[in-house]
């Protein structure tokens, strides 16, 4: 579970996030809409222990930011639009090394797993650098469930990908939601996202301007109300 | 789902285990960072080409640049020397630490339950590794171009310790650097001025011992090489954490 009160992000005298509250239930698949520079990857970013709040309190299964970071990291797998990947090394060694980083027993088996789960068992000897953009998004995805974190955190995976690579993702999300993990994805695409996740919330000026969740989520209205919150 | 040595529980178990069991996986975590670097290296030989090229031109260059007699030579060589491995050394900084910002790898590191300190040690290892490797490869050279011998077990310990001093601090400002547009040119402008005393002590100590000075003058460049590099691994091991947070 993720609660988040009153966060705070400052770049200099620059507020990107204002007082920001958000919380997500376990298993729930929460997708964060908004536009460039509301605020979206700084909050990502946050969660995923990569900077810490100017103020405010972020709290993750029980456990508070910064203070508690460290466990905190244990249990996400983080998915940037950045592959996160070296380009020299094949996607086996990339995964056996951040298994390593995990500290993680039994790694061969499990690096079998993840790549079944992404598809990329074929391609495991060969170097990240030859893969395409789609390849190389899956193998993120393996290596963020290479420790089986139970909060999974993705900032705009769909970026530079194909339609043949976009709906492979969609597929892996959609089973990666169903497996009861927790789910926080940013995105410019509000269909996908309606689609995808169990709730939405449109992130503007540095806060959460609307949620819409259950039944109410409905693809065909979320582009009015999308306009309507960000355009306010 | 994997069982229970490959799960969270499993690493969150490990995170609790006795003093040995902890420094045994903060060594695996450095000698992991290591293996990559040396692997990515072997494959792409960008790192180590670039730094050995440009070793191999500088002291082609000052060797007829200068064309000097053999005694002028003699007192020359631990200052060509250490300007050669001065500047190939922020090359390979540049482009070890660039490496992980390629596709946001330094995130990756950052993302993962690992002590700051081990990723510091697992890349200054490497970045020691290299710089070594380059001056094995260009000691023999420089002993045929300048017909000066170089085969002296005192030069060999002074290396070690100016390329640890070098490494220490280097691998720490490439990491406050690379996350600026300026990367390039940003790193030697910050790591001469503090790399100074080491530069100075390395060329003090090796010209004695390729001038055959009495051990008594050349203790003081030598302590002085030790004292820097204790203080700046220490100052690495504890600020390099504050250096890569957001």
């Amino acid at each position: 579970m993720i609660e988040v009160q009153g966060l705070v992000k400052a770049f200099g005298l620059k507020a990107v996030l204002r007082g920001l509250n958000f919380r997500v239930e376990e298993g729930e698949f929460v997708a964060l809409l908004g536009p460039n520079g509301a605020g979206k990857t700084t909050f990502i970013r946050i969660l995923a222990c990569l900077s810490r709040p100017s103020s405010g309190e972020v709290v993750i299964d029980g456990l508070h930011l910064p203070d508690e970071a460290g466990a905190i990291r244990r249990r996400l797998g983080v998915v940037a639009h950045q592959s996160l990947l070296y380009g020299d090394l094949t996607a086996e060694e990339n995964l056996r090394f951040f298994a390593r980083l995990y500290g993680l027993g039994r790694v061969e088996p499990r690096i079998a797993d993840v790549l079944g789960i992404v598809g990329l068992t074929a391609a495991r000897r060969e170097l990240v650098r030859t893969f395409s953009r789609g390849m190389q998004q899956r193998l993120s995805i393996a290596r963020a469930l290479l420790h089986d974190p139970n909060l999974l955190l993705f900032d705009e995976p769909f970026t530079g990908l194909d339609q043949d690579a976009s709906a492979m993702l969609d597929g892996l999300l959609s089973e990666i939601a169903s497996q009861g993990r927790t789910v926080v994805m940013t995105s410019h695409d509000l269909e996908r996202a309606a689609r995808l996740a169990s709730r939405v919330d449109i992130l503007s000026k540095g806060k959460i301007a609307a949620t819409v969740g259950g039944p109410a989520l409905n693809p065909g209205a979320l582009p009015e109300l999308y306009r309507s919150v960000t355009h306010a | 789902m994997p069982d229970a040595a490959g799960t969270v529980e499993g690493a969150v178990a490990r995170s609790a285990a006795p003093g040995s069991k902890r420094l045994k996986d903060y060594l695996t975590v450095v000698g992991g960072l290591v293996w990559k670097d040396l692997a990515a290296e072997l494959r792409s030989r960008e790192l180590l080409g670039a730094m050995l090229v440009f070793a191999l031109l500088v002291i082609l260059i000052f060797n007829f640049a200068l064309e000097l007699e053999v005694a002028t030579r003699k007192a020359i060589t631990s200052g060509v020397l250490w300007t050669t491995f001065a500047f190939a050394g922020t090359l390979g900084l540049n482009r070890s630490m660039g490496m992980e910002r390629e596709r946001g790898c330094l995130d990756a590191l950052l993302l993962a339950p690992v002590d700051r300190s081990a990723i510091y040690f697992g890349k200054a290892l490497a970045n020691l590794i290299f710089l070594l490797l380059v001056a094995i490869i260009v000691l023999p050279v420089y002993s045929a171009l300048y017909g000066v011998s170089l085969f002296n077990a005192g030069l060999v310990v002074v290396i070690v310790l100016g390329v640890v001093g070098y490494v220490a601090v280097g691998t720490l400002l490439s990491a406050m650097s690379v996350q600026t547009r300026t990367r390039d040119i940003l790193l030697p402008i910050l790591l001469f001025p503090v790399v100074l005393p080491v530069l100075v002590a390395a060329v003090k100590a090796s010209n004695g011992f390729l001038q055959g000075w009495e051990l008594t003058e050349i203790m003081p460049w030598i302590n002085l090489l030790l004292v820097y590099d204790v203080i700046f691994v220490a100052v690495s091991f504890m600020s390099f954490e504050y250096i890569v947070q957001e």
